[in-house]
Formats: structure tokens, C-alpha cells, sequence
């Protein structure tokens, strides 16, 4: 545990600011190990390709987030990772150790299963006990451990319960306890919180950080809940058809999505299609129709001129107000169609001139909101230069 | 006003009749769904028992029918005799002829249910885990034997299992014998036969049972540690044990009672109530000495199928 670096699991990258090297998480630094490499995965069903050539490292005490809708192949390849499926072609080496031919009851995985799978003639005690008992431990240490899980889960009072005995989130506890009792090297979680209501989910995303960080075991987690990735993951991978689209800290998966797609499938975001009218090492403007307005971004992009690209931009980062603000670029009117109260913030759906909607979220700072805001208002939308992110793909 | 408060009165009584039309609806409803099978138990399983008791209390006598009448007027002192002779259960016990025959029934039923648990499993197991198009075709297999009459299909098992039959003769013709071997009028006869016509009513409630179990509790065990062997005693057996004690049930009760298969397939050695019963009945024409070995069998068997379904009760109610 000393050696290794400390990482904030909440922020992610709000850590990479120190020059130090040994500050950085792993997967920044130059030539660090690997904990889990998964080398060229492919894995056919018949015709079907589930995940197509897919490469990934991941490293001692992450906490990893496949990310994905389904059929994207992220429990396919968590499937192959407990060895519950076997590789078309390609490697994956646990702790330097090549998986293949190595049967699902001799790794040192170990996985909580979406439905949890918890064993319903078996007291909560006996479901975790399972695994201890198959490495023939005797009795007197699996009594303790089995005592230290569930007081670790806070279940102490349930031991003697059977699982239909229990409420949903009891449950989900029990099959976590059940999957670390045996301090695996790498836990495999899929959809951990799927099956909790939303308030529980929350509570459950901060303990589950709480058991990663205090156990210092390796977790990929498979979810197609981007908000769950991101409270919950050091990195996110975020899947389409088989393929990792883009690897990144939860911060930059938001931020700078790299894809259409990945700026559409992790949060909400509004896209203007558009032409590059100048390219600049450090800056582009494009021009489109749908917008109504030169956009202007102040990143570099490499491509043609005249290319067709999206410029992506989060309703958050939207200003509306009714009055002309200062500036030229980067402003376009429309009218209000919509508003959305949800108490902390407002949605609204303005129309532009060119039929194009665009989603604007603003918290709710004050309680009479200033200049009050009603349908069919003329707005004037704005943003800042580096609010929005180009993308060519 | 006072026309007002008088509908809503009149609205509100109107509600109640209607409320109470309609459970009493629903009792009536209930009632005939619960009549309809036990006025089928009642004239075609209780007053036949009720008809049997009563035999087994009377005297045999050389009448028609064959057993005296429990009740007897007595015409000169005026009195109505009931006459309820015990001497039927008394001989019963007497007699180790007949707890013979009950022991071995039990016998002969306990280990052909137990095998043919044996047999049903993997048929059941397999048919559960096949895709589900196969699997119409395979539970259809299963039941298809009942297409054919049960008594010529014991007799196809004579034609199998005599001297010069096909197994014998197969047998021969591979060198794994030099004589042929006496398998028909044996116990083992008796054995094969009762493990063949029952199967299906093992296989089926196997089947259901397995069918219904969550596949990943078995990746959950591998994940765990346990080898695919380890898993299937600790988790597919457990899971499967409603089948398993239903299809017992259904294949035990039967065969404790058969008579065909023991009087085709058995030797004279073969003791069975089934054919006790039989003979009772045909060869002694004693009515109520048969009627009695029925009764006693009928506890012998009831009372501990009442314990079973008690426990299981206890247990689903948890």
C-alpha cells in the first residue's frame, strides 16, 4: 500500500497537478506495471463479434469503469476477465500471468454478479463462507473472516438470515462481502448497483469507494450508468460495438469526449454541425448554418480545411439571459419552447431561427431567479471560448 | 338540499348492497371452484373407501356378494346388531405372511424409486439445459411411451429379458457370457420394470425444478473456487430437491401398489401387496381379508406422505 501512489478516487484528475512523479496515478506514468493487460481481445459468438481486438491496462488499485449500453460487449469481456468465457484470440495476464486455459475456480478473481447469484439455500453466514471452505480453510479463521465481512458490510446482525430474508440493498452487501472474503487480486463488479433504488445507489457508491480503497483491491466495474462511472471510477472506458471508444478519467470523458458518441452517451450535450473556416495551431472557428453564427473554439484540431465537424457543447455551460451579451462569436438567439423546474437547476429547450433545438441547464441561485425567464422569451445564448470541444469522428 | 342528502343516502346504501352483492359473489365462486374437485374426491376416492372399511369389518361368507352385512335386524327381540369383526387386522399382524409382503413392497419400491432417480437425473439435467426449441422435442420423447399401451410395453420387457430374449442373445453373440442368464421372473426383473414405466414421473418434476434454477449460481460457485463436481452436490442438488422429493413421491406410492409388473416381469418368489391384494380377492374370494390389506396399505402410505407435505409447508411458509 505505501508504495503505491495515492489516489483521490472522487476527483480523479484534480491530483495531476504536481510535478512529482510519484503523485501521478499509474496509468500516467512512463513504463509502470500493469496490474491487469488485456492484449488484442476478440471474442466471436458465431457470426457476432461481442468485443472486437480490444487492448487495455489497468493498474494496482483501480478502480475501473467499463462503460457502455448493452450489447456495447463490456460483460463479454468482464465474462472473459472471470474466465467464464474463453478469447477468440488475444491474452490477458492477471498480475503477469497469462488467464489462458486457467478454469474460472483457479484465478484469483473474483466477481459479484448482477443478479448477485447469492445461493438462497444458504444462510448469509454460509454464502460467504463458500468460497473460504473450497480453499479448505479451517473453520475457526472462516468464522472470523466471515465475522469481519459482515461487520465490514454491516450486516453482523444477519448472519443466520437466508437471502429471500433480505431487502434489496442487504442483498447487494452480502454479494459484495461474498466476492471479497477471499481477497481476490482483481474484483470483477458487474452492474453493482443496477438493482438499487437511487438514493440507496448513492449511499452505496460512496462505501463501495470506501471497501476499494481501504482493501487495496483492483475493481473493474461493467455499468451502463455513465453518472455511476463517474462518481465511481479512477478511469472510465467507455464501449461501442465491442470497441473501447475512448479511455479516460471521468473528468475528461466529460470534458473532452473524443467522439460524437461519447459526447452523447455520458451526459447531455448540444451539437452543431459545422464547416472549419480557420484553422489555427491553437484556435478554430467554424461556421454553421444550424447554429446561425460563427462558432469559435480555442483549441487546435487536426484537419482539412473545409472539413464537416460537430462542435460539442454541455447545457450546462450555456449562459441564457435576455439581454445582448458582449460579444460577437460564440452567441446566438433563439426562443424559449420549454421550461423544465427541477429545484436545484432549470432546464429550458430554446428554438433557434434555424430549427435547431439546444438544451440549457442553469442552477437556480437565487429564489426569484432575477429576470424571470417564461416561454416564447427571446434569449440570447452564450459561452465562453473554451467551453465547447470539437470533434471530427 | 334535503333532496340532495336524500340521493347521496340512497347512493350511499346502493354502493353497500352493491359492495356486498359481489363478495358474496366471490364466496360463491370460490365455493364452486373447491366443489368441483371435492365432489369428484368424494364419490370416486371417499365413499369407495368408505364402501371398502366396511368390507374389511364384515365376515366372508359364501353369498353374493361374498361378506356378511355389519348391521342385522333382530326381528323377535326388536334390536339392530352391528356386528364390526376386527379379526381382518388381527390376522394381519398375526400372520408375518402379510408384513412380509408390505416390508417387501416397500423394498422393492424404496430401491426402483432410487433408481430411477438415478436414470431421471441426468436425463432431466440434460433436457433443462438444452436450447429451448430442442427441448420441446426431447420433454415430448419423454412422455412419449405413454402413446402405447402400459401392458404391452411389459410385455416387450419379457420379450427383452426371457432365455432366448434380445439381451440374452446379444450378450451371447459379443462373448460377454457363455450361458444364457435368468433375468425374467427375478426381482431385478421386477426392478427394470418399474424403473422404466415410472421414469417419466421422475423426469418431469426434476425437470421443472431444474429448470427453474438461475444458471449463474453455478458461475457463482466456479467464481468462488468450487470444481464443477463441488458445485453440482452443493448447489444444482440442493436447488433440485423439490423435484427430487416430488417425483419420489410420484414414483414410490405407485409402485409400492403395482401388481402388472411384479405378476409379468416377477417370480413366484416375488412378494408384493399388489398381488396379495389380488389374490386375496380372486383365488381366496375373501373380501374383507383383501379389503383390509388395501386399508392398512393405504396408511402404511398416506401417513408418511402427510408428514413429507407437513414439512414442506413448515418450510415454504418461512
Amino acid at each position: 500500500m505505501t508504495s503505491t501512489p495515492t489516489i483521490d478516487q472522487q476527483s480523479g484528475a484534480a491530483l495531476v497537478t504536481s510535478a512529482d512523479a510519484t503523485s501521478l496515478p499509474l496509468w500516467k506514468q512512463d513504463g509502470a506495471e500493469p496490474f491487469l493487460r488485456i492484449e488484442n481481445i476478440t471474442k466471436n459468438f458465431g457470426e457476432f463479434t461481442a468485443v472486437d481486438n480490444i487492448s487495455l491496462d489497468i493498474y494496482k488499485n483501480e478502480l475501473f469503469c467499463l462503460l457502455g449500453g448493452s450489447g456495447s460487449g463490456k460483460s463479454t469481456l468482464l465474462r472473459m476477465l472471470a474466465g467464464f468465457e474463453s478469447p477468440t484470440s488475444g491474452r490477458i495476464l492477471i498480475d503477469g500471468v497469462d488467464m489462458a486455459g486457467i478454469q474460472p475456480w483457479k484465478r484469483p478473481v473474483n466477481m459479484m454478479f448482477q443478479s448477485y447469484a447469492l445461493f438462497p439455500h444458504l444462510s448469509v453466514e454460509d454464502n460467504i463462507a463458500f468460497g473460504l471452505k473450497r480453499e479448505g480453510i479451517d473453520r475457526s479463521e472462516v468464522k472470523q473472516r466471515v465475522a469481519q465481512m459482515l461487520d465490514m458490510v454491516q450486516l453482523g446482525h444477519l448472519g443466520k438470515r437466508k437471502p429471500h430474508q433480505l431487502s434489496g440493498g442487504q442483498r447487494q452487501r452480502v454479494a459484495l462481502a461474498r466476492s471479497l472474503v477471499k481477497r481476490p487480486k482483481l474484483l470483477l463488479l458487474d452492474e453493482p448497483l443496477g438493482a438499487l433504488d437511487k438514493k440507496l445507489r448513492e449511499e452505496t457508491q460512496f462505501e463501495l469507494i470506501n471497501i476499494q480503497e481501504e482493501l487495496g483491491v483492483t475493481f473493474v466495474v461493467v455499468t451502463h450508468d455513465q453518472e455511476e462511472a463517474m462518481t465511481l471510477a479512477t478511469r472510465i472506458g467507455v464501449m461501442n460495438h465491442g470497441v473501447i471508444v475512448q479511455t479516460a478519467e471521468p473528468h475528461d470523458v466529460y470534458e473532452y469526449p473524443n467522439s460524437r458518441f461519447v459526447a452523447e452517451f455520458v451526459g447531455s450535450v448540444n451539437l452543431f454541425e459545422g464547416k472549419v473556416i480557420e484553422d489555427q495551431p491553437d484556435s478554430v472557428r467554424i461556421k454553421s448554418k444550424e447554429a446561425g453564427s460563427v462558432l469559435y473554439v480555442n483549441h487546435g484540431i487536426s484537419c482539412a480545411p473545409n472539413q464537416k465537424v460537430s462542435v460539442a457543447l454541455r447545457p450546462e455551460k450555456i449562459k441564457i439571459g435576455k439581454r445582448k451579451p458582449d460579444q460577437d462569436e460564440n452567441c446566438i438567439q433563439g426562443i424559449i419552447e420549454e421550461i423544465a423546474y427541477m429545484g436545484s437547476l432549470s432546464v429550458y429547450r430554446v428554438r433557434l431561427a434555424s430549427g435547431k433545438e439546444v438544451r440549457v441547464t442553469q442552477p437556480n441561485m437565487s429564489r426569484d431567479m432575477g429576470e424571470r425567464l417564461t416561454w416564447n422569451d427571446p434569449v440570447y445564448l452564450s459561452w465562453t471560448v473554451d467551453s465547447s470541444v470539437v470533434l471530427t469522428a | 338540499m334535503s333532496i340532495q342528502t336524500g340521493s347521496a343516502w340512497v347512493d350511499g346504501s346502493g354502493s353497500r348492497l352493491a359492495k356486498y352483492n359481489f363478495l358474496s359473489k366471490v364466496n360463491w365462486g370460490r365455493f364452486g371452484v373447491i366443489a368441483v374437485p371435492s365432489l369428484w374426491l368424494g364419490i370416486f376416492f371417499f365413499i369407495p373407501f368408505l364402501v371398502v372399511f366396511k368390507i374389511s369389518l364384515s365376515e366372508t361368507a359364501i353369498a353374493v356378494p361374498p361378506y356378511t352385512s355389519l348391521l342385522e335386524w333382530d326381528l323377535e327381540e326388536a334390536y339392530l346388531n352391528l356386528k364390526l369383526n376386527l379379526g381382518n387386522y388381527l390376522y394381519l399382524f398375526e400372520d408375518t405372511f402379510y408384513l412380509d409382503a408390505y416390508l417387501s413392497s416397500i423394498k422393492i419400491a424404496s430401491v426402483s424409486t432410487f433408481f430411477t432417480l438415478l436414470v431421471a437425473f441426468p436425463i432431466a439435467y440434460l433436457i433443462a439445459r438444452s436450447k429451448p426449441t430442442t427441448r420441446a422435442l426431447l420433454l415430448s420423447l419423454v412422455i412419449l411411451p405413454f402413446w402405447t399401451s402400459f401392458l404391452l410395453r411389459v410385455y416387450a420387457w419379457m420379450g427383452f429379458l426371457k432365455k432366448n430374449g434380445l439381451v440374452n442373445e446379444f450378450l451371447l453373440s459379443i462373448g460377454v457370457i457363455d450361458q444364457p442368464l435368468t433375468m425374467l421372473q427375478t426381482d431385478f426383473a421386477v426392478y427394470i420394470g418399474i424403473v422404466y414405466t415410472y421414469l417419466p414421473f421422475m423426469v418431469l418434476p426434476l425437470y421443472s425444478a431444474l429448470e427453474k434454477m438461475d444458471m449463474t449460481l453455478l458461475e457463482a460457485a466456479e467464481d468462488l473456487g468450487a470444481k464443477p463436481a463441488t458445485s453440482f452436490f452443493l448447489i444444482t442438488i440442493p436447488m433440485a430437491i423439490p423435484g427430487i422429493i416430488a417425483g419420489c413421491v410420484l414414483v414410490f406410492i405407485p409402485a409400492v401398489g403395482e401388481f402388472v409388473i411384479p405378476a409379468l416381469l416377477g417370480g413366484s418368489d416375488t412378494l408384493m401387496i399388489g398381488r396379495v391384494l389380488w389374490d386375496e380377492f380372486f383365488l381366496n374370494r375373501d373380501w374383507p381379508m383383501a379389503s383390509a390389506v388395501a386399508i392398512v396399505m393405504l396408511v402404511v402410505l398416506v401417513l408418511p406422505i402427510m408428514l413429507i407435505r407437513n414439512g414442506q409447508g413448515k418450510e415454504e411458509a418461512v
